[in-house]
């Protein structure tokens, strides 16, 4: 069914019954041409694109809990591509751009909103950095723009301008970036790639991978075994485990973020702001909680919960950017395990083995990339070479020497 | 995750006083081969279950600890100081 404003209205004088499930729920066959374990924004996205791009269409997608339950149901929304690096920015400048048609393309309302990301200068020096970064972004044909104090003051006045540690003295904007209402990313894609025919299989969780000469056979699942002619793997989070089944180790540590929302609030925080001293980003949904977040735990975790401590910190953060936060009540907070990387950058790449594929090490970036992600990842499957802009994020290149540091912390993912 | 930790010269302090390095890997010799050093650097084996770590006792005593902690439940199930640590270089 084809939603539309017509199908809406149709709908609601029928009374809201003949609607359809989304997707399927099938059981899996005994083998696919491809099949990609985890159903998450980038397991799905790349399902999606195999399908109506490539034309692979006999399709699985495993997922061991239901579909959007891990991290694209755990972010803070937010879409940019504000990236320094050569390796970096083309890459999510297609996924910007793969955001503004995704509505349309897969024909479902992700609520995709370019209300403009807005990082804060508190320096001389960091003036001289984000300067440094809009004219790399422009060069690369994205949209920046360097605001001074008086401009920050009229899109944002209540922020505290005249901090004694930390003033604010502008900030660089891109006004395409925005946010993204994330778990209609997931179904949008879920359903999007049903209607191709993939198989989006719910509650399958992978235990073991069989292997033959070289080649991957299929996998052993709580459903039984499945063959595939090709293995991705876009389980971020938990890349390490499912790696380790085949033997790899990967430059990938797993930490906890969390996120937060408060209370609903009058509109009043109309785009994605960003502290600059500090680690917090926030941003007002279309409900009217304030959503936030900050940096990771520090140490390694599997539990998809974090800490106090954390807590306090971003809540520390958020303070001395907004004081008037001091007066809101959080009324929710969630934790997600993000593939933390040795250079804070994806890694999407064949493997030593024939037909396995892997996407990994999103760091705490991974939603805005979700569209490029799915769409390169299909590119490299499908054509067993990589897409243009991610030539770069290659497994191998720890080893080559050619990182992608956009932080320049090296090899310390809990610093990323 | 446990707020204490049981710092082997300070007693049960608040984890907020420690700095997390991360893994605790030993250091390979000078002259090992490229492949031994791209190993420790880059890669880990980051398990979900128990993991020996770094904390650095930043706000007490300023000793480096090696802390034994479960990933998954976040239950620390021993911390040493990183001296008494015996360390299998290769």
């Amino acid at each position: 069914m084809r939603y539309s404003a017509l199908s809406l209205l149709m709908n609601g004088l029928r009374g809201n019954a003949s609607w359809k499930p989304a997707w399927r729920e099938p059981e899996p066959k005994p083998h696919y041409d491809v099949i990609i374990i985890g159903g998450g924004g980038h397991g799905l996205a790349t399902a999606y694109y195999l399908a109506k791009e490539f034309g692979v269409r006999n399709v699985a997608v495993l997922e061991k809990n239901y579909i959007g339950s891990g991290n694209v149901g755990r972010n803070t929304t937010i879409i940019r591509s504000n990236y320094l690096l050569l390796g970096n920015n083309p890459f999510y400048e297609l996924s910007m751009k793969l955001w503004e048609g995704l509505e349309q393309d897969f024909n479902f309302n992700a609520m995709v909103s370019q209300r403009g990301v807005l990082n804060l200068i508190h320096s001389d020096a960091q003036r001289d950095a984000y300067t440094r970064r809009g004219n790399a972004m422009r060069l690369h044909g994205v949209d920046a723009e360097l605001l001074d104090r008086a401009a920050v003051k009229e899109m944002l006045p209540f922020l505290d301008f005249d901090n004694a540690r930390f003033p604010i003295q502008g900030g660089l904007i891109q006004r395409r970036g925005g946010t993204v209402r994330h778990d209609g990313v997931a179904w949008g894609y879920a359903r999007g790639a049903d209607s191709f025919g993939v198989d989006i299989i719910q509650n399958c969780e992978v235990t073991a991978i069989r292997r033959e000469n070289g080649k991957v056979l299929g996998v052993d699942t709580n459903k039984g075994f499945i063959g595939c002619g090709k293995l991705a793997v876009a389980v971020a989070g938990n890349s390490s485990q499912v790696a380790s089944m085949v033997d790899m180790k990967l430059p990938i540590e797993s930490h906890a973020l969390q996120a937060f929302v408060s209370e609903g609030l009058k509109p009043f925080i109309d785009c994605v702001v960003t502290f600059g001293a500090g680690h917090f980003y926030v941003s007002q949904s279309d409900k009217g909680g304030l959503v936030f977040g900050g940096d990771i735990e520090g140490y390694n975790s599997y539990a998809q919960r974090g800490n106090l401590a954390c807590v306090e910190h971003v809540i520390e953060a958020g303070k001395a950017m907004i004081p008037g936060l001091s007066r809101v009540r959080v009324l929710r907070s969630w934790g997600g395990i993000m593939d933390m990387s040795m250079d804070g950058t994806p890694i999407i790449d064949k493997t030593h083995i024939d037909n396995l594929y892997l996407n990994a090490g999103w760091c705490y970036g991974g939603f805005k990339a979700t569209p490029a992600s799915g769409f390169c990842f299909a590119h490299l499957i499908a054509k067993n070479e990589p897409h243009e802009v991610t030539r770069q994020m290659r497994l191998d290149r720890f080893e080559r020497g050619y990182l992608i540091d956009e932080k320049g912390q090296g090899a310390q993912p809990n610093l990323h | 995750m446990a707020s204490l930790i049981s710092c082997p010269h300070c007693g049960s302090r608040p984890k907020e006083e420690f700095t997390v390095k991360g893994a605790a890997l030993a250091r390979p010799e000078a002259d090992a081969d490229e492949a031994t050093w791209f190993d420790h650097v880059y890669l880990r084996d980051n398990p979900r279950g128990l993991y020996d770590e770094y904390w650095h006792h930043t706000s007490g005593c300023r000793r480096w600890l090696v802390v034994t902690r479960d990933t998954a439940t976040h239950d620390i199930a021993a911390v040493r100081d990183a001296a008494d640590k015996k360390e299998a270089a290769q």
